[in-house]
């Protein structure tokens, strides 16, 4: 690399950077003002409340509440991921297949329920799930149970309706590299004899998993910080991380009580991105393709 | 900018300064924060306007469901913009004692001092009462309807799907009157012997309740048989046809209170108001327009409010008999705090 400062493309590349820092500066500085400044001011009440302390921290991992949620919170996370996996790639695979317009149509019915609002959904489960709610006076009327099964206010009524908000984040990851998978290769496994299942478990599927690895990670990171469905269908005993949040500050009456576990919180996401971002390149996970 | 230039602006500006603050004398204003809603709305109708009109001053309004973390920061700043807030009288204590909370003059406070002593504190006077009380579906309970927390704690003789509050604050109070504590006996509570018999309960209750709305709906839908609920919820669920009702037998009286921000703008202006807020007559016409006692028991005395009307009410002396007050000094104190903290491992245990 011999070129010199003055030469011509250079330059014109160096004024072309010069002027995208000068249009994404504007947004910069407003995700420095409204994100950065008062997450870091949070982080640093966590240890500096009269004087620099670990109190909040020890707090966080020396008492049995904190390491209950968080263990739940995990749980629950992974229980979503999971389910929303199962249920999310065939409707991934089913739009991928399908004509342009048919495909739109199937995403936009996952799509959907995105430009409802959260508390509504949760409603529409209560609705459903409770004891007096569809399902069970529809199975009581079947004459399928005797006694109304509890659907709701536990951790299962979380789960589902967790499942529900969080399942466009698993189809379309899915979708997006689904896309790209080249239908030239299908075709060549099945011209080399394969079955369909085989050309699926043998090619689709292992070109597909950036996708499943991209997906699993939005929703359980998303999930690890659920606030709503779990205060209305959680019954009081789902406590997870995010409501010991809101609690800590009832309890000791200042922020740095509950920014210690949000902190805590926030490095777990940060770890499994960091891990994850050794096996996929975090663009991919992040919505670019 | 030339000295002269600099100078006239300098005028217009201590002009304009000086024009502000002779409008804002003229007019004295304050600030005040409830928690808005519906019990706002009836505070406008039945003791902001009538107030303001007789002070001759301007209020204005902010609400906020919870304002404590806001007084914290407000007055952390020093530079706080409210002046008056209803609040749980617990916060206001709290918050006297860590200086958030201007001290009451009780004498510039003449309707307050003449209140009872349970009614106020050195921070704060009571504005409201509600309760806390064992609600159930007729439904469930046409007759020999659960009339006490020991009713409550029976699972065999009274059935049925139960509902408590995410909160010890009532909670507790509720496991020692099941207990055997008579309801004048309550504080200092003996919190293990409340958590024990928490315990006992636990596995029957279907729901952990964490807001108002949430009990009304779990008592609408007959998702539970019994529960402990605030009295307002359950005669709003009641009036709209479901078939519910309350007992205050063993309730547990809470009160929100008014309390004046540490270094309020309009400190002299909001003494004047709390005054007058809790003046007997605008008192008596709270509850002609929402289901809360009124704060001053001499509301009772001004003919106001019909005797039907009184007996419906948390606060009514009569009911208030029935009812165990609560002691928001011991919840403010450091054993009631470390039952606070309490409550989470009980939870999730």
């Amino acid at each position: 690399m011999t070129a010199s400062v003055s030469d011509p493309s250079q330059k014109h590349q160096r004024r072309e950077h010069g002027l995208m820092l000068a249009l994404v500066s504007p947004a910069l500085l407003v995700i420095l003002a409204l994100i950065v400044l008062p997450v870091g001011w949070l982080a640093w009440q966590s240890v500096y409340h009269d004087g620099f302390t670990l109190e909040n921290y020890r707090r966080v991992f020396t008492e049995d509440v904190y390491w209950r949620s968080f263990a739940l919170t995990f749980e629950i996370s992974l229980a979503v991921t999971l389910i929303a996996l199962l249920l999310g790639y065939p409707v991934a695979y089913l739009a991928n297949s399908l004509p342009k317009a048919w495909s739109i149509l199937v995403l936009s019915l996952v799509v959907l329920p995105f430009w409802t609002s959260v508390l509504v959904r949760a409603y529409a489960w209560l609705a459903l799930l409770q004891r007096t709610g569809v399902i069970n006076q529809f199975l009581r009327y079947l004459d399928v149970i005797s006694e109304p099964l509890a659907l709701v206010h536990n951790t299962f009524g979380t789960v589902v309706a967790t499942v529900h908000i969080l399942l466009p984040f698993m189809v379309l990851p899915l979708y997006a590299t689904m896309q790209k998978i080249p239908g030239d290769l299908m075709q060549a496994g099945a011209s080399l004899g394969a079955s369909p299942s085989l050309t699926f478990f043998r090619v689709f599927l292992p070109l597909s998993l950036p996708g499943v690895l991209a997906g699993c990670t939005m929703v359980f990171v998303l999930c690890l910080g659920f606030y709503i469905t779990p205060e209305l269908l959680g019954g009081g005993r789902t406590v997870m991380v995010s409501m010991l949040v809101s609690r800590n500050v009832e309890l000791y009456n200042q922020f740095g009580a509950a920014s210690a576990v949000a902190v805590v919180l926030l490095l777990s996401v940060l770890l499994i991105f960091f891990v994850v971002s050794r096996f996929i390149s975090l663009d991919r996970v992040l919505g670019q393709k | 900018m030339t000295t002269k230039q600099k100078f006239g602006f300098g005028c217009a500006l201590l002009g304009a300064i000086g024009l502000t603050t002779t409008a804002a004398s003229a007019a004295e204003q304050i600030t005040f924060v409830s928690q808005g809603g519906a019990y706002q709305q009836a505070q406008t109708v039945a003791i902001l306007d009538p107030s303001a009109k007789k002070l001759g001053i301007t209020i204005n309004q902010d609400s906020i469901p919870d304002a404590w973390p806001a007084i914290k920061t407000q007055v952390g700043s020093g530079k706080p913009i409210w002046d008056v807030v209803d609040t749980p009288t617990g916060y206001c204590l709290r918050g006297g004692e860590q200086g958030l909370i201007e001290k009451l003059d009780f004498s510039k406070i003449p309707n307050a001092a003449a209140m009872p002593e349970a009614y106020r504190s050195p921070y704060s006077v009571s504005y409201e009462f509600y309760s806390s009380v064992l609600a159930y579906s007729q439904k469930t309970f046409p007759k020999d309807a659960p009339n006490s927390w020991a009713d409550f704690w029976d699972v065999k003789k009274f059935p049925g799907r139960r509902a408590l509050r995410n909160h010890p604050i009532a909670t507790l109070e509720a496991a020692l009157m099941a207990d055997g504590v008579a309801p004048d006996k309550l504080y200092p509570l003996d919190v293990d012997r409340a958590f024990k018999k928490l315990e006992e309960i636990k596995p029957h209750i279907t729901v952990w309740w964490t807001s108002g709305a949430q009990s009304a709906q779990l008592l609408n839908d007959g998702e539970v048989d019994m529960e402990m609920a605030w009295n307002g919820r359950v005669s709003a669920v009641a009036k709209e046809g479901a078939k519910v009702a309350f007992t205050y037998n063993q309730g547990i009286l809470q009160s929100t209170s008014l309390c004046i921000l540490k270094g309020a703008p309009n400190h002299e202006t909001a003494v004047k108001f709390l005054n007058e807020a809790v003046d007997p007559v605008h008192q008596a016409n709270l509850p002609l327009h929402i289901d809360y006692g009124p704060g001053n028991p001499k509301a009772f005395e001004t003919n106001v409010i019909k005797p039907e009307r009184a007996a419906q009410l948390p606060s009514e002396p009569a009911n208030a008999a029935k009812q165990a007050l609560m002691s928001y000094a011991w919840w403010s104190s450091p054993a009631g705090e470390a039952a606070e903290k309490r409550w989470a491992s009980f939870m999730q245990k």
